[in-house]
């Protein structure tokens, strides 16, 4: 069992230099989160399809939108994984050859697998695949992870339960792509083993319908042979059990020195403004790390540019160790992110710095809106002027979807976001 | 034997419909029950003890076999065994022809894996007859270490249907437990295309979900408070549902947190189907039921699968009064469903 360690960094120009660069992986709920998860830096992204995959509530992919991402993300150099990972019954048995036919002639690179049935089954129509085993396996140890690589796997993505010493340990031993969660929600159970869903709403957590009933309220009691006794009074905060969110943007460095293969945003219900501004820190920091480990300080700025988009208090999960109370929320189970996406930047005309924008949420004149996208450095201006398609000046822009155009000194280029403080 | 009498039933048929009028029609068909009947294989009637001594009532009702195991390796155990008990419970079950099966269900971290070989090998040594496993780790370490001691494959859960049961038959599973969330018909389809024993809960709770977190703990410490009962058969924490009126059982120990359903499976009186699909093995499950309630309704169960194999006229008529005598023993808070069996679920 004698492995090759990773080579992880070498000595270029008398200074070290990370060699091993993860995998910057994202969710994309639709085409156009799609591309801007590429655009923002992601080296793959994982989409949904419309049958197998988890989260019957998002858009999902058609087998045509498929084939459109595919391309799109081909340009960029970018990957593409389709969740599989559904707990299959018999009823999901038929049609599965051709669906995942269909998803190898669209050119997808892997598919995220948990169920052995649909293992074996890619296998064996459509050998192209790569499979990776889903977190819904909940592996937790070492040794299962070498099953799943003598079962011929390319990748593993581990229960978020692993703490970083195990991770290591892993990573250590066994010669198998490993992948993480780093940011986002948590299921707060073992993933794959928890059926609340089904037993509270009648609807199949394992296969999409989870309706996060750990998020609810229970009250606490103790029956004794006699009595139920309430373990919480008035003033208590109800029993509920609703995990913080993911961030482990401070932990890149570890991560990456460790050879994780494959860093994984979750979110595939998530706005493209989360998309874009949870990619764009993630891939800054990764370049930052690996061109120059050795002089690398960690930025409060990217702590903070998270914290626009997020919509949970957020925590480091089990990469230290089991987590206390304090990992976990028990009022204010989500606040509205500080930031909302404002529009997005369809030109610019560097001549009359006029920029052409598509309205996104409600802005007007007056308003102070940030700027941020792949090609530029954040910055802030107010509004001064706005203007419709047929440049009648207007006051705000009130409209879905409406195309304005107003001044911008400093250039900007398509796909740029526009995001603007939430009073 | 068996194939001998079947094949005289089968040419007594075949005779007696190539001599045949209708005065014979009535004969042919009694004849074909006969066979039928015949070949309707008893389940295995699998229960939880929840210490040694309880094996032995037990077996004087009709319990088959028997899940032990400790909570260092095993989930949701109704009690815990440690190995000098593992060993006396394999010793008292053999001698009176019963089967144990060894819990090593847990879901592993590497701290435990290399623990994994040793006890596979002294389970093996105790002469368990099986070994109940979720984790490939378990698989992995059998392998290597106890190769001839058999598996039986539950994750609860994730055990939805047939191929995936049969993949870990190839993988060297003996029978694949099903999750508690399938209703009849996938049960019985499951068992029809099932290479492997196919092993269900016919009564008792089940576990809807388990963290490795410490949700209780966290719950009492986020409070300032800290939490003080350890559950047993009649004191326990529940969760309060309001909005459907439902008490979910909850627990903590070293596997995490485990919530568990708000009633209890009970299908003495629909064993019927299950019995002709041929099902391997009906589970009862004792967590958080006394060893009383637990023999009488494995006693219970013995006379209703006797009965619906031997006289299924006699078995229909039997069926409510087995059900009201089931209800008049259940605990406070804890009433009678009947699972996913009718029940439809969407996603």
């Amino acid at each position: 069992m004698a492995k090759q360690l990773d080579h992880i960094s070498e000595i270029q120009d008398g200074k070290r230099v990370i060699v091993k660069k993860p995998e910057l992986l994202a969710p994309a709920g639709n085409l156009e989160k799609l591309k801007i998860a590429v655009l923002y830096g992601a080296d793959a992204v994982f989409i949904g399809g419309q049958e197998y995959g988890l989260r019957s509530n998002a858009d999902n992919f058609s087998l045509e939108e498929i084939k459109e991402g595919v391309d799109f993300a081909k340009k960029y150099n970018a990957k593409v994984y389709v969740t599989t990972n559904i707990i299959a019954h018999n009823e999901n048995i038929p049609g599965l050859d051709n669906y995942l036919r269909a998803l190898e002639d669209a050119g997808v690179a892997g598919i995220i697998v948990a169920d052995p049935l649909i293992i074996e089954t890619a296998r064996r129509v459509a050998p192209k695949l790569e499979c990776h085993l889903s977190t819904q396996q909940s592996l937790s140890n070492w040794r299962a992870a070498q099953y799943w690589k003598e079962e011929g796997l390319e990748r593993v993505v581990l229960a978020r339960e692993t703490t970083l010493e195990e991770i290591k340990e892993i990573k250590e031993k066994v010669d198998i792509e490993i992948e993480i969660f780093v940011h986002g929600a948590m299921c707060i159970a073992y993933s794959g083993r928890c059926v609340l869903s089904n037993h509270m709403t009648a609807r199949d957590s394992n296969r999409g319908g989870c309706c996060q009933s750990c998020r609810w309220s229970y009250g606490l009691f103790r029956q004794t042979d006699e009595n139920e006794i309430p373990l919480y009074s008035e003033e208590d905060a109800p029993f509920v059990m609703s995990a913080k969110d993911l961030n482990l943007i401070e932990y890149v460095p570890q991560l990456i020195e460790a050879g994780i293969d494959s860093f994984k945003i979750e979110g595939r219900m998530k706005s493209i403004h989360y998309i874009a501004t949870v990619v764009s820190v993630y891939r800054k920091v990764i370049d930052a790390y690996c061109a120059d480990p050795e002089n690398f300080v960690f930025k409060e700025e990217w702590k903070e540019e998270l914290a626009k988009c997020e919509n949970r208090e957020t925590d480091y999960g089990f990469i230290e160790g089991l987590p206390g109370y304090k990992q976990q929320l028990f009022e204010n189970h989500s606040h509205k992110p500080s930031h909302e996406f404002a529009g997005m930047v369809l030109d610019y005309d560097a001549k009359e710095k006029m920029v052409t924008l598509q309205q996104r949420n409600h802005f007007k004149v007056g308003d102070e809106v940030e700027f941020f996208g792949p090609d530029i450095d954040n910055f802030t201006m107010v509004v001064r002027d706005l203007y419709d398609e047929e440049g009648n000046e207007i006051d705000a822009a009130r409209h879905p979807l409406q195309i304005v155009r107003f001044r911008v000194d400093r250039p900007v280029y398509r796909y740029n976001l526009m995001r603007r403080e939430v009073q | 034997m068996i194939i001998l009498k079947g094949k005289i039933y089968f040419y007594a048929i075949f005779v007696l419909y190539s001599l045949s009028g209708k005065v014979f029609f009535t004969l042919v068909q009694r004849l074909q029950y006969a066979f039928e009947v015949d070949k309707m294989k008893k389940p295995e009637i699998l229960v939880t003890p929840e210490k040694v001594d309880d094996i032995i009532p037990l077996s004087e009702v009709g319990a088959d076999a028997f899940v032990v195991g400790e909570t260092r390796y095993g989930l949701r155990l109704n009690g815990e065994f440690k190995r000098e008990d593992v060993k006396k419970a394999i010793e008292v079950a053999h001698a009176r022809n019963k089967k144990v099966y060894v819990a090593v269900n847990a879901i592993f971290h590497n701290e435990k894996v290399d623990e994994l070989d040793d006890y596979l090998r002294f389970v093996r040594d105790a002469g368990a007859d099986a070994v109940i496993f979720g984790d490939p780790a378990v698989l992995m370490a059998q392998k290597r270490v106890a190769p001839e001691l058999p598996l039986h494959w539950s994750t609860e859960t994730t055990a939805t249907n047939w191929y995936t049961c049969n993949y870990w038959g190839r993988k060297g599973a003996k029978r694949a437990v099903l999750a508690r969330e399938l209703s009849m018909d996938e049960i019985i389809e499951i068992k029809e295309h099932a290479e492997v024993e196919i092993e269900i809960l016919v009564h008792g709770m089940s576990c809807m979900f388990q963290s490795k977190r410490k949700l209780l703990g966290n719950y009492f410490e986020y409070r300032g408070k800290r939490m003080e009962i350890q559950h047993s058969d009649d004191d326990y924490m529940f969760l309060y549902d309001s909005e459907r009126d439902n008490k979910y059982p909850i627990f903590e120990d070293e596997n995490g947190t485990h919530i568990m359903s708000a009633n209890d499976v009970c299908i003495i009186d629909e064993l019927e189907e299950l019995i002709e699909a041929g099902i391997d093995s009906f589970k009862i499950d004792g967590i958080f039921k006394s060893p009383e309630y637990l023999i009488e309704v494995t006693k219970m169960y013995r006379e209703a699968v006797d009965l619906c194999v031997s006289n299924p006229v006699q078995y229909e008529e039997k069926k409510d009064y087995w059900l009201e005598k089931i209800e008049a023993i259940q605990p406070k808070n804890r009433d009678i469903d009947t699972g996913f069996f009718f029940k439809e679920t969407v996603y």
